[in-house]
C-alpha cells in the first residue's frame, strides 16, 4: 500500500511539473504571450511584465521565479481586467465546484442505480431502455445537449429559468443535468458491466448456496464488489465535469472557472489562460490521485501489498 | 415445511430419479445431465466420479438449484426425505440451502467474497437459518472455526479471505457449510485446487466432521484416489449419463463398464506399479454433439457396432451393482434390465 | 461371438452382427466435432448477427455515400452565397427547409428551375444542406486521420516498449503514465492557442490550406491521444510474448522482425481495430468541442461542431440549424460506438461476456 501510495504521489507531482513546464514554455512560445515583452500593448504593461517575470534573466531562472510565485498562489494580474488572478480564480472556483459537485453526486447515485437495474434485468425491457438512453447520451457532445436543454426547457416551454444572478435552486437544475448526463451514462454502463461480472463470480454461487436471499445476494455480495471499478472512474469523471463546465457554464451563463477560461481564450488573456489551465489541471491530477487511493482503500485485497 | 424435519423411517435421505438438466446456449440446448439416478443414505458418503464435462458438477448444482441462469432441470425428481424439491419455490430453496444441504466448491480462492471478513461471511450463514443474535452468531462462528481446525479463530474472524492460504480457505468454506448442521454436505472437487499434503488434511477433516455431525456426503471428483478414501457408494458418470454405480468394492474390484475399467487402468496403484499405465485415448466428448449410441463409444477400445447406434440400458450385475455397457449383454453377464424410473 | 445373448428381460431383439467390434473408421465418425471455422469467418458471422452493428454499418455507408454524391448533385457551394440566375441572392437568408427566397420564387414563376434547399439556408445565405454535408466530410476526415495518427504512434510506441521490455519498457511506460494523467482537453486548448499563434506566422502552404486550427488538432492528437493505444498494444504484446509459441519461435531462431510480423501483429490486430473504431468518435468529439471554444476549423470551412456552435446564436428563431448538425454528430458517433462494441463482441473473445 505505502509503496503504491508513494509511487502514485510521485507520479502526481511529476504530472503537475510537466503541466507547469508545458504551460510555461507554451506561453513563452506564443507571440504576444505573457513572457513576450515585444508585443506588450503599452509600456506600462511591459514594465509590469519585465518586473514580474524578470524577462532579462535566462529562461530557466524565469521558470523558477514563475514556480516560486505559483507556490504563493500568485498568478499575476489579468491583461484584460488588471485584477489579481488569484482572487478571480477563487470566486469562480466556488461557483464551479458547487455545480460540479452536485453533478458528480447525481451522476454517481443515478448511474449506480440504473446500472444495477440494467444488470438485473439483463436483456429485458428495463435493460434495453436504459442502455438505449445511455448509448444516446454518450454519443452527444455536451454543448449540443446543453443547448438542446436550453432550447426545450427555457425557450420553448419556459419551464425553468435560464441561469441568472438571482439565487434559487431551480437555476442549478439545467446546468447540473447537462454536466451529469455523460458521467451518468458512463457510470450506468460501467456499473452494469461490473455488476454482471460480479454476479458471475464463484462467491455469488457460494452466497446462494448458503441460502442468502436473492435481494441480499445482489445488494450485499454483488453490488459492493461491482462498485470498486466505479470508484476508479470518479477521478476521470471530475475531470470530465470540470472540462464540461467550459461548455455548460458558457451556455447557461454561469460565472465559473469554465466561463472564465473560455473568455480568457477569446480575449487572448495569456496570464489568465495560464493560471486557469494550471489551476484546473492541478485539481484534476489531485482528483485522480484521490480516486486511485480510494480504490485501494475500498478493495481489501490490495491493503497488504 | 415442518414435515421436512421429521425423518420418515425407510425413506432414503436423498433420492435423485432420472434427473435431466439442460442449458440454453447460443448454439442450442445442451443436455448436461441426461437421466441420472442415485440414492444417498443418511450418514453415508456417495462419490460421483467423472472427467470434466461428464455432468458431475451440474448434478450437484441441480440438487442445490444453484445452476447458472440459462440452466434448468428439465425432467426427473429429487426427493429429500421423500419430498420432491424440484418444484420448491425460490423461498423454500433458500431454506433448504445451507440448512438441509450445503455445498463446498473446487476453488476456495474465488469462492469467498473478497470484500467481507471471514467472520462476516460465516455469521451470515448462521443468521439466515436461526434466530441467533449477532453476538451468539459470532460465538457459534468461532466455535465452528475451532472445529474445522483453524488456529486463533478470534483473529481469523476479522481477517479477509485473501489473508489466508488455500487450505485455510477451504476449511473456512467447510465451516461455513456446516454451521447450520445440514444433513447433506456436497463437496464439489473439494481438494482439486489444493496441494497434495493439504488435500489429505481436508479429506480427513471432512470424515471427522461426518462422524461428529452425522451427515451424509456427496463428493464430486475426478480423482479416484479421493473416492477410494472417502466413498461408500460410487457413481461413475460420462457424457451426462451414469456408466456404472455400486459400492466402492464393486467399482474398484469388479468394474463392469469399459469406461470404469479404463479409468482404473489409468491410475497408478500398488498392484499395477510395475505395469505400464494405460491412458484413455481421445478427448472428452462435446456435449453439443452427443453421439447417437453410448457416449463413450468413440474412445472405447472394445466398441461394437451396437455401441455406436444405441444407448446401452442400465443392467443389474450378478453381484448387485449397476452398469450401462453393451459388453455385458454380449458376454451375457447381467441379471436384469433396469427401467429408468427404477 | 458365438454366445448370442438371449436373456429376456432385455426388451431388445438381439442381433449378433451388431455385437461385432466396430472399426476405427466407424468410431471416428462418432467423434463428431463442431464445424470448424476460421477466426475471421466466425467473427464476421457474429458481427452480421448483431443488428446494432449491421445498422451502424448501414448508417455509415449511407453517410459516406451522401458525402460523395451530394456535392455532385446539389448545385451550391458550401462557401458561397446562393446565386439565382448568376446573381447573388441576398434575400435567401435563414430559409426554412425547402423554402425558396423571393428572388428564387420569382425565378421559378418565370419558369426557371431552382434546386430545393433541403435543410434551408444559414444566416449568410448559404445552402445549409451542402454545408452540413461538407461539415460531415471534414469532421469524418479529421476523425479518421487523427485516429490513423494515433494508431501509428500508439502501435509503434507500444510494440517497441512491449517487445524490448526491461528498462526501456519501464522508462517508456512512465512517460505514458505522465501523459495519461495530464488533463487532455486543457492541454489541447492550451496547445491550440499557442500553435494557432505560431502557425499563423508560418507561410507553409499545407498549413494555410488546412487552417492552423486543423493542424493544431492533429499535432495535439499526435502528442497526447496515442497513450491509450500504446498501453493496450503493449499489454497485448506482453501477454503474447509469454505464450509458448513465441518462445518456440525464438528457440528456432526466428528473427525479431519476423516474430513481430507473423505472430504478434496478427494477434493484437483485433484490439487495434476496435480501439481505432472507438477513437474516431472521440476525435470528432474533440474537434466539435474545440469548435465550441472557437478553436475549430477555419471559416468558411464548416465542421459539424462549428456548424452547431454557429447555430446557437440564432437558436430562438432557427432551431433547425442546430438540430441538423447535432443529429449528424450523434448519428456518426453512435454508429462508430456501436460498431466498435459489435467488433469487440465479435472479434475479441477475451472481452466477450
Amino acid at each position: 500500500m505505502s509503496k503504491y501510495l508513494i509511487k502514485r504521489i510521485l507520479l502526481a507531482i511529476l504530472s503537475v511539473f510537466v503541466i507547469l513546464l508545458i504551460t510555461f514554455f507554451a506561453m513563452n512560445a506564443v507571440p504576444g504571450g505573457p513572457f513576450n515583452s515585444e508585443k506588450a500593448t503599452t509600456p506600462a504593461v511591459r514594465a509590469v511584465l519585465m518586473e514580474r517575470f524578470n524577462l532579462d534573466k535566462p529562461v530557466w531562472q524565469q521558470f523558477l521565479i514563475y514556480i516560486r510565485n505559483l507556490t504563493r498562489f500568485d498568478f499575476g494580474v489579468s491583461l484584460k481586467t488588471g485584477r489579481e488572478i488569484s482572487g478571480t480564480l477563487s470566486t469562480c472556483f466556488a461557483v464551479s465546484a458547487k455545480i460540479g459537485g452536485i453533478a458528480a453526486f447525481v451522476a454517481v447515485i443515478i448511474g449506480v442505480i440504473l446500472g444495477a437495474i440494467a444488470a438485473l434485468f439483463r436483456n429485458r425491457w428495463p435493460d434495453r431502455l436504459i442502455i438505449f438512453f445511455t448509448t444516446l447520451f454518450t454519443a452527444m457532445p455536451s454543448f449540443v445537449f446543453a443547448t438542446l436543454l436550453l432550447m426545450v426547457f427555457c425557450i420553448q416551454l419556459g419551464l425553468l429559468p435560464v441561469f441568472s444572478t438571482e439565487a434559487s435552486a431551480s437555476k442549478y437544475v439545467l446546468p447540473v443535468i447537462a454536466l451529469a448526463a455523460y458521467p451518468t451514462a458512463y457510470i450506468t454502463r460501467l456499473t452494469k458491466t461490473s455488476m454482471l461480472d460480479a454476479l458471475s463470480q464463484d462467491y455469488i454461487r457460494t452466497a446462494r448456496a448458503k441460502g442468502v436471499t436473492t435481494r441480499k445476494v445482489i445488494f450485499k455480495h454483488a453490488l459492493r464488489n461491482a462498485l470498486i471499478p466505479v470508484i476508479t472512474y470518479v477521478g476521470p469523471m471530475l475531470a470530465y465535469i470540470l472540462t464540461g463546465s467550459l461548455v455548460v457554464e458558457n451556455i447557461f451563463n454561469i460565472g465559473g472557472l469554465g466561463k472564465q477560461f473560455v473568455q480568457s481564450i477569446t480575449n487572448r488573456d495569456y496570464p489568465m489562460i495560464m493560471a486557469t489551465t494550471i489551476f484546473l489541471a492541478v485539481i484534476m491530477v489531485l482528483m485522480n490521485l484521490l480516486s486511485d487511493i480510494m480504490y485501494k482503500v475500498v478493495d481489501p485485497r490490495i491493503k497488504l501489498d | 415445511m415442518a414435515d421436512l424435519n421429521k425423518n420418515k423411517s425407510g425413506v432414503p435421505l436423498l433420492q435423485v430419479i432420472d434427473l435431466h438438466t439442460s442449458f440454453t446456449t447460443d448454439n442450442g440446448e445442451v443436455q448436461a445431465v441426461n437421466g441420472v439416478s442415485f440414492t444417498l443414505e443418511e450418514g453415508k458418503t456417495l462419490g460421483i466420479v467423472g472427467e470434466s464435462g461428464s455432468g458431475k458438477s451440474v448434478t450437484a448444482y441441480s440438487i442445490m438449484q444453484i445452476l447458472e441462469k440459462n440452466g434448468h432441470i428439465s425432467q426427473g425428481k429429487i426427493l429429500y426425505k421423500g419430498e420432491d424439491i424440484t418444484h420448491y419455490s425460490e423461498k423454500q430453496m433458500q431454506d433448504f440451502r445451507g440448512k438441509k444441504c450445503s455445498i463446498i466448491f473446487q476453488d476456495p480462492m474465488t469462492s469467498l467474497n473478497p470484500v467481507y471478513t471471514i467472520g462476516n461471511q460465516i455469521s451470515e450463514a448462521i443468521l439466515i437459518h436461526s434466530n441467533k443474535t449477532k453476538e451468539q452468531a459470532k460465538e457459534a462462528t468461532i466455535r465452528m472455526l475451532e472445529l474445522v481446525g483453524i488456529n486463533d479463530p478470534q483473529k481469523r474472524f476479522k481477517q479477509y479471505p485473501h489473508e489466508l492460504s488455500g487450505g485455510m480457505r477451504q476449511r473456512i468454506m467447510i465451516a461455513m457449510a456446516l454451521v447450520s448442521e445440514p444433513d447433506i454436505l456436497i463437496a464439489d472437487e473439494p481438494t482439486t485446487a489444493l496441494d497434495v499434503t493439504i488435500q489429505a488434511q481436508i479429506l480427513e477433516l471432512m470424515q471427522e466432521l461426518q462422524q461428529k455431525l452425522n451427515m451424509a456426503i456427496i463428493i464430486v471428483t475426478h480423482d479416484l484416489g479421493v473416492i477410494a478414501q472417502m466413498a461408500d457408494e460410487i457413481v461413475v458418470m460420462y457424457g451426462g449419463r451414469i456408466c456404472e454405480r455400486g459400492t466402492a468394492d464393486h467399482i474398484f474390484y469388479s468394474p463392469a463398464h469399459e469406461y470404469t475399467k479404463g479409468l482404473l487402468r489409468s491410475i497408478p496403484s500398488v498392484e499395477n506399479m510395475k505395469q505400464k499405465l494405460v491412458p484413455i485415448a481421445g478427448t472428452p466428448i462435446n456435449l453439443l454433439n452427443m453421439p447417437k449410441g453410448c457416449a463413450f463409444c468413440a474412445r472405447c477400445d472394445n466398441a461394437m457396432k451396437i455401441c455406436l447406434e444405441e444407448v446401452p440400458p442400465e443392467l443389474k450385475m450378478p453381484d448387485g451393482h449397476y452398469a450401462s455397457c453393451w459388453m455385458n449383454v454380449k458376454n451375457n453377464n447381467y441379471v436384469s434390465e433396469v427401467s429408468a424410473n427404477e | 461371438m458365438d454366445t448370442a445373448p438371449n436373456k429376456n428381460p432385455l426388451s431388445l431383439q438381439i442381433d449378433v452382427s451388431r455385437f461385432e467390434k466396430a472399426t476405427d473408421e466407424e468410431k471416428r465418425q462418432q467423434d463428431v466435432m463442431s464445424e470448424s471455422t476460421t477466426f475471421f469467418k466466425d467473427g464476421m458471422r457474429k458481427l452480421m448477427k448483431n443488428p446494432l452493428a449491421v445498422g451502424s454499418i448501414v448508417v455509415l455507408v449511407l453517410i459516406i455515400l451522401t458525402i460523395i454524391i451530394a456535392p455532385l448533385v446539389v448545385p451550391y457551394s458550401y462557401s458561397d452565397i446562393i446565386k439565382v440566375n448568376g446573381k447573388r441572392d441576398k434575400s435567401a437568408k435563414n430559409l426554412a427547409p425547402f423554402e425558396y427566397s423571393k428572388q428564387e420564387q420569382k425565378f421559378i414563376d418565370e419558369g426557371g428551375k431552382v434546386f430545393p434547399h433541403i435543410m434551408g439556408t444559414d444566416s449568410m445565405c448559404r445552402d445549409y444542406f451542402i454545408r452540413v454535408v461538407e461539415g460531415t466530410k471534414i469532421s469524418l476526415t479529421v476523425g479518421l486521420f487523427a485516429s490513423i495518427l494515433v494508431l501509428i504512434i500508439g502501435v509503434l510506441y507500444g510494440s517497441i516498449s512491449g517487445y524490448m521490455g526491461g528498462k526501456v519498457d519501464l522508462i517508456m511506460m512512465r512517460i505514458v503514465d505522465i501523459i495519461y494523467s495530464l488533463p487532455d482537453m486543457l492541454i489541447i486548448i492550451l496547445l491550440s492557442v499557442v500553435l494557432n499563434e505560431t502557425l499563423a506566422q508560418s507561410n507553409s502552404k499545407i498549413i494555410q490550406s488546412l487552417g492552423t486550427n486543423m493542424v493544431s488538432i492533429f499535432v495535439v492528437f499526435g502528442l497526447l491521444y496515442w497513450v491509450g493505444m500504446a498501453r493496450l498494444v503493449r499489454g497485448e504484446i506482453l501477454k503474447i510474448k509469454s505464450n509458448e509459441y513465441i518462445l518456440a519461435a525464438q528457440a528456432v531462431g526466428a528473427p525479431s522482425g519476423r516474430i513481430i510480423r507473423t505472430h504478434i501483429i496478427p494477434n493484437c490486430i483485433s484490439v487495434i481495430i476496435i480501439t481505432t473504431a472507438l477513437q474516431i468518435p472521440s476525435a470528432i468529439f474533440t474537434e466539435s468541442f474545440l469548435s465550441f471554444v472557437g478553436m475549430g476549423v477555419k471559416a468558411p470551412m464548416p465542421s459539424l461542431g462549428s456548424l452547431a456552435n454557429a447555430a446557437r446564436e440564432g437558436l430562438q428563431s432557427y432551431p433547425m440549424q442546430l438540430v441538423f448538425p447535432a443529429v449528424t454528430i450523434v448519428l456518426i458517433v453512435l454508429a462508430f460506438n456501436l460498431l466498435g462494441d459489435g467488433l469487440r463482441d465479435a472479434f475479441d473473445p477475451k472481452l466477450r461476456r
